[in-house]
């Protein structure tokens, strides 16, 4: 952490901009600007990040480059605007340039486009819905976006309801409104969700861990009883076990686990295992 | 003496007729703004970031739909092969065929005349054969 601080400390003194790729995965602070790859100029002995604009701009072809959460485009810099490790992702099917990221944490969360969240239904107004995702406002759902739902066949919600449904606007500007059917019409798995179970609030970077292809923590809990999970990217989750106290279990292991390291972990799931 | 007036002061007119319009009218003084083609895209959705699963899940058969989703899902999320590529069939190929073979006879029934109609009914095997030859006109001999 002190190497950390001290790199910081050191770039943020010179006022230089670095290198994108010599910065992967280590701590980036607001107001920092980042070089992407091709304006890098190897030949001079400033090395790189001294010179970032070429004056022939056609001398190299350019390749796409996606900013993705915590980063902003500064004139043909990226700009730092959270504070979290930097990450990139090469792309997979060969458009050019792959993803930037900061990785960073929050409780707050802003609703984005897209995104699979789990809303509490808090009033009923007409033909839509206002549906609480934890963001500044409500979003509106409309009584038509589920699936079979027609004029005279309402679906059955009621206030109160868990929602699982996705964005379709979600901008600063507009009130954000969100659907519980894909583009196909069907509903794949969004819509009211049942009955009993817990709801339960955790940090956005918590969820995105739990999400991953490879995460130990969920193989784990599932190999302990029958459950299940819904993981909504609003820092909000919801599970649901035979009994009671087996979903309380679940709720304490999930929110602990944020905090926990991976041994810690193992003995808290073998001494339930026992149990 | 000439009424109206000449060609050329007529064009005159006209002339300063278009400088008034074309000073009436706005424009930007500044200097020329080219537009850079901008080769840094914004995304805010983490979605496109990292490969997430999908975020419902069940386990140990809790609830069986879920867990046909989430095969379903994460099966398109990794663009793996489906293992089972055979579909079951519901009905066999055999009885595909024989069924077929009737079907033509039924619904050939049902668009043809009357008179043919009767065709239709000779043959017993409880299976109903398309129909004969239809009988031509036999031209007399001499």
């Amino acid at each position: 952490m002190a190497e950390a601080a001290a790199v910081v400390a050191e770039s943020l003194a010179g006022g230089r901009a670095r290198a994108a790729r010599t910065v992967l995965d280590q701590v980036v602070l607001p107001g920092e600007e980042l070089l992407l790859p091709e304006q890098e100029d190897a030949d001079g002995p400033g090395g790189a990040g001294e010179r970032p604009l070429r004056l022939n701009a056609g001398a190299r072809a350019r390749v796409r480059v996606v900013c993705g959460p915590g980063l902003r485009r500064c004139g043909d810099r990226l700009l730092v605007t959270k504070c979290g490790r930097l990450r990139h992702k090469e792309p997979g099917g060969g458009s050019g340039g792959g993803v930037y990221w900061v990785d960073s944490q929050q409780k707050r969360y802003v609703p984005v486009k897209g995104d699979h969240v789990i809303g509490i239904v808090t009033a009923k107004s007409g033909d839509i819905f206002k549906v609480d995702v934890g963001g500044s406002e409500p979003a509106s759902l409309s009584y038509l976006a589920f699936e079979g739902a027609t004029k005279r066949n309402r679906p059955n919600v009621q206030v109160g309801d868990l929602i699982y449904g996705q964005f379709v606007v979600a901008n600063k500007d507009m009130e954000p409104e969100m659907v519980c059917i894909d583009s196909c019409g069907r509903a794949n798995g969004m819509g009211v969700i049942g009955q009993d179970g817990l709801l339960f609030k955790v940090t956005l970077g918590l969820i995105r861990k739990l999400l991953a292809p490879d995460c130990e923590i969920l193989q784990e809990l599932g190999k302990l009883y029958p459950l299940e999970i819904v993981f909504g990217m609003n820092g909000r989750i919801w599970v649901k076990a035979k009994t009671i106290q087996q979903t309380l279990i679940l709720a304490n292991i999930l929110e602990a686990c944020e905090h926990m390291t991976a041994d810690q972990r193992k003995q808290i799931f073998s001494r339930l295992a026992e149990s | 003496m000439q009424r109206g007036l000449d060609l050329e002061t007529k064009k005159q007119l006209e002339e300063e007729e278009k400088k008034i319009i074309s000073e009436e009218h706005w424009y930007l003084d500044l200097p020329e703004l080219k537009e850079k083609e901008s080769f840094i895209i914004e995304e805010q959705s983490f979605s496109l970031c990292e490969d997430l699963l999908y975020g419902r899940m069940s386990f140990r058969g809790f609830n069986p739909e879920v867990e046909k989703l989430m095969l379903q899902m994460n099966g398109k999320n990794k663009a793996e092969e489906v293992e089972d590529e055979t579909v079951e069939l519901d009905v066999s190929d055999e009885e595909m065929a024989r069924r077929y073979e009737t079907l033509v006879g039924t619904i050939g029934k049902k668009f043809a005349k009357k008179r043919d109609r009767a065709n239709y009914e000779e043959d017993e095997n409880g299976d109903i054969k398309p129909m004969k030859a239809k009988k031509m006109f036999l031209k007399p001999q001499d």
